[in-house]
């Protein structure tokens, strides 16, 4: 295959970027996304061209690490698929490719294609947990949780933290990714105690870290390569406003 | 150097609680006054971390990823084993050992493993705790499968993302920490040398991957959690940034490194398909519950599989290993999956492949149940190969996956260095010569939950480590070594890409240090890494700068750590003149090609010593010996 690819290059955050074209030849449609990046690269060293920077790690669609927009669509045009796992026999000899960081003011840029998502690692630290200590859990069967539950509860917690539903989002909002959080420990029963605490102090962090609020696009579900429901944003909407209710007649009384 | 394993005195089902009770404690409000350097963040590192910081120790943790979230943990598929016995088929902490030892053809420390076998049960009561959603059955209650090597079902799985879900609760226990102060993290961040001061490892020499820039951080003990070695092969199902750099470190500085032969190639992986091939991917062993593997009886047979009548597909696992079938050990799978590729008759177009069938299976259960129970396994294997398992048997190979081998430690999981200690797969001590399924994460999470928060305790209350800052000589040396070796990559200026020679060292490693090994192969390949190594230093290109973020940087730094822990894997198995777990010596092998091991010559643990640059390594032996599981020949027939 025989494709032109039209590649966002950035030195750093601090300067700003542009699209640089690159021809590129002898594609084998089934080398993955980032093997033809990898490609791309080998060629680029040979030319005495800095190589792009992409993030990618375990290539097998679970890490969350890569990042990339393409052709407009966070991952790329295919559903339930991240760039690693995306190949290129689905795309067609000749095409044009247009390759982008995720965009979000919350994922500053780092280097050409590779941006700084520790903001979601800041709403995971603000209550994204169950404050159980090692050493202190019950027996594991003491709790029965109905299978029908706990695979609800799956569904959300299958989240890779990727950041594609803020990247596909045009409020660049982070509810889907803090709502798969919240709809997987809100679930389950060990989740309970700190269930409002939790929802209140996840999105206070997710405001200040300055992502967008959503107005229902669903783009966020579309994008979402391990397919976390739209419902994770009901429930995280559900739990707030009861939190924020019960939160304020606690305050008063 | 001495490799004193000092194993607690007793029976072995007391040597843990006697141990625990022996061990020196640190008060609580002297625990805030230690600080603790944890290098990796996945199961081993993040769990370890998070109960450090719990005890109110000052940690702080690194990782080169983005986020602790991404460790290589996170891929994990199948399952963690425990001895729970909830299916009452027989299950007990001593069978479970027992399968342990056995299935790493007794070259594991019994001690150990017993511990681990111990502390199984309290993993998956943390992680419940925690919400990971595990499998249940209807009734509410958790649900099991079966692992290769076991015939008792005490895998708890998540549907094929275990590891992400384990990993996540110890993740989520980790940013518990950070938000409360009590561990800083500092992701992006590498290390590249570790800091010994008066003889107690002390601090490490780290790179910021986004600026590049050297720092050293301090503490009263280093906790390397750094995974495995795998990616020495170049093409294994480990993530790209796996690497052996921080152990390799160690080494250097007077870590002994176990064993560094003793790799796993996992059976179920799929093929590879082309020369741009950037990594193999998994499949699960799980599915080998459901999917039966086979070949063609007749070399050269090129039918479609579904032109294949009954009689003439050679099931050979179930035919050679009649009472584990399928699921034998990964070590014999994957073998055998080579002798009938060897013999021509393997499968797809490069021959290097056998099926996995799931036709049964679905003729049994219904489609819907294996949906159910693989549905987004069958779906990686579709979306990468573009063929759709359910109606086409599977095609696989094995792949390097694990490495059991790794820096040599004590029963306090502390190495030859003081006050370096080393937890989950970067250790050597609980899987032998091959490590069963399901058991990577259950040690991942028992070192770092249950096994180092008490022996830390035990090292620190005495071990006096002296005020330092970072102004140092020892310091100061080390950072200069570090800048030196950047500046060295960046200024060679040659022809050759990094992963060129990544891809050349793997080559070499999977011919003559991989799934069969013999003298004249390992000689050629003790003769061919130096030679890369030379040309690597002379001829590889490394574009950009020190200070900034330089992917080709991290990874020259890498490959070349590879490039000299290459040399010492294959002495490590020229030197093992007998056949074990995943360790196979053509020489030595029974008349129906089965390992044999000499346990009269070779029952100890190779612990290697590091002598200098050009240096042949010094070999010191741990005898291992079995009280409590005799002696045997493996047997799965």
């Amino acid at each position: 295959m025989n494709l032109t690819l039209r590649v966002w290059r950035q030195e750093h955050a601090q300067i700003s970027g542009a699209f640089v074209t690159y021809p590129v030849s002898d594609i084998n449609p089934d080398m993955s996304f980032l093997e033809m990046l990898d490609v791309v690269n080998e060629g680029l060293i040979a030319r005495q061209e800095t190589p792009i920077a992409f993030d990618h790690d375990c290539r097998e669609g679970i890490c969350g690490a890569c990042s990339l927009t393409i052709n407009g669509i966070p991952h790329g045009p295919n559903r339930a698929t991240t760039a690693c796992q995306l190949h290129m026999r689905f795309f067609a000899d000749g095409d044009t490719i247009v390759i982008e960081p995720f965009r979000a003011k919350a994922f500053p840029v780092v280097r050409d294609l590779v941006v700084d998502r520790a903001s979601f690692d800041r709403i995971i630290a603000a209550g994204g947990y169950v404050g159980v200590s090692t050493g202190s859990a019950p027996e594991a069967n003491a709790l029965p949780i109905a299978k029908a539950i706990a695979d609800r509860a799956m569904d959300a917690a299958q989240c890779i933290g990727c950041g594609a539903c803020v990247a596909a989002c045009p409020n660049a909002s982070a509810m889907l990714f803090t709502g798969a959080k919240v709809m997987h420990l809100g679930l389950v029963p060990q989740g309970q105690a700190e269930r409002s605490d939790r929802v209140l102090r996840m999105v206070d962090q997710m405001d200040a870290e300055g992502f967008g609020g959503c107005t229902n696009y669903g783009e966020c579900h579309e994008a979402c390569p391990k397919e976390i429901p739209l419902e994770a944003i009901a429930r995280l909407n559900g739990d707030y406003l009861r939190a924020a209710l019960s939160s304020r007649e606690e305050d008063a009384a | 150097m001495q490799l004193d394993a000092k194993i607690p005195s007793g029976p072995i089902e007391q040597k843990w609680t006697k141990h625990k009770f022996d061990l020196k404690l640190v008060n609580p409000s002297n625990k805030r006054k230690h600080s603790i350097l944890v290098v990796g963040s996945g199961l081993a590192g993040a769990s370890a971390a998070a109960s450090f910081g719990e005890l109110g120790y000052q940690v702080d943790c690194f990782c080169f990823q983005d986020s602790p979230r991404r460790a290589h943990s996170i891929a994990a598929q199948g399952g963690i084993n425990a001895a729970k016995n909830y299916q009452n088929d027989g299950d007990s902490i001593f069978r479970l050992f027992y399968d342990t030892v056995k299935g790493g053809d007794f070259r594991s420390r019994e001690a150990n493993v017993y511990r681990l076998a111990e502390v199984s049960a309290n993993i998956i009561d943390q992680c419940v705790a925690q919400g990971v959603p595990f499998a249940r059955e209807y009734g509410g209650l958790l649900s099991n499968r079966s692992f290769g090597g076991a015939q008792v079902s005490r895998t708890f799985y998540a549907r094929g993302q275990t590891g992400q879900q384990l990993l996540l609760g110890a993740y989520s226990a980790l940013e518990r920490q950070i938000s409360m102060g009590s561990v800083r993290m500092f992701p992006r961040t590498e290390m590249l040398d570790l800091i010994i001061i008066e003889g107690q490892a002390r601090g490490i020499v780290t790179r910021n991957l986004i600026s590049g820039e050297i720092r050293s951080f301090l503490g009263d003990a280093v906790v390397l959690a750094t995974g495995g070695y795998a990616n020495v092969f170049h093409l294994s199902t480990n993530a790209q940034g796996c690497n052996v750099t921080a152990s390799y470190r160690a080494h250097r500085n007077g870590a002994a490194f176990a064993n560094p032969c003793y790799t796993q190639i996992h059976p179920t992986c799929i093929p590879v398909s082309g020369d741009y091939q950037s990594k193999l991917t998994l499949m699960s062993e799980s599915l080998r519950n459901d999917g039966r593997v086979w070949v063609p009886r007749v070399q050269g047979d090129r039918r479609p599989p579904a032109n294949l009548p009954q009689a003439e597909r050679d099931y050979y696992l179930e035919r050679k290993y009649p009472s584990f079938g399928n699921l034998a050990p990964r070590d014999i799978a994957s073998r055998s999956a080579k002798e009938v590729c060897d013999e021509g008759r393997g499968v797809g177009e490069t021959g290097r492949g056998v099926y996995l069938d799931f036709a049964d299976a679905i003729d049994r259960l219904g489609e819907h149940t294996i949906r159910e129970r693989y549905g987004n396994l069958f779906e990686m294997y579709e979306r990468i190969t573009g063929e759709n398992p359910y109606h086409l048997p599977m095609r696989i190979y094995p792949a390097a996956h694990y490495t059991m081998g790794g820096l040599w430690v004590d029963y306090n999981l502390m190495s030859t260095i003081d006050g370096l200690h080393v937890l989950g797969e970067a250790n050597f001590s609980d899987h032998g010569a091959n490590r069963l399924g399901a058991s990577a994460l259950m040690q991942g999470l028992a070192d770092g939950y249950f096994v180092i928060p008490n022996t830390i305790s035990g090292y620190l209350a005495t071990a006096h480590p002296t005020p330092i800052d970072t102004s140092h000589p020892a310091v100061r040396a080390a950072e200069a070594g570090v800048a030196e070796r950047i500046k060295r990559l960046l200024s060679i200026g040659g022809s050759r890409s990094v992963d060129s020679f990544h891809r050349d060292l793997g080559r070499i490693m999977w011919e003559h240090c991989g799934m069969a090994r013999n003298a004249a192969g390992l000689r050629t390949a003790l003769q061919l890494i130096p030679e890369l190594r030379e040309e690597f230093w002379n001829d590889v290109r490394v574009l950009g700068v020190g200070e900034s973020f330089n992917q080709s940087m991290e990874k020259a730094g890498r490959v070349a750590d590879f490039l000299d822990f290459a040399e010492l894997m294959c002495t490590d198995a020229l030197h093992r003149e007998e056949s074990c777990g995943g360790h196979f010596r053509e020489e030595h092998q029974t008349e129906d090609g089965e390992a044999k091991r000499n346990d009269h010559d070779f029952a100890y643990v190779a612990g290697w010593e590091y002598r200098g640059e050009g240096k042949a390594p010094l070999l010191h032996k741990e005898p291992l010996t079995f009280d409590n599981v005799p002696l045997a020949t493996r047997s799965y027939k």
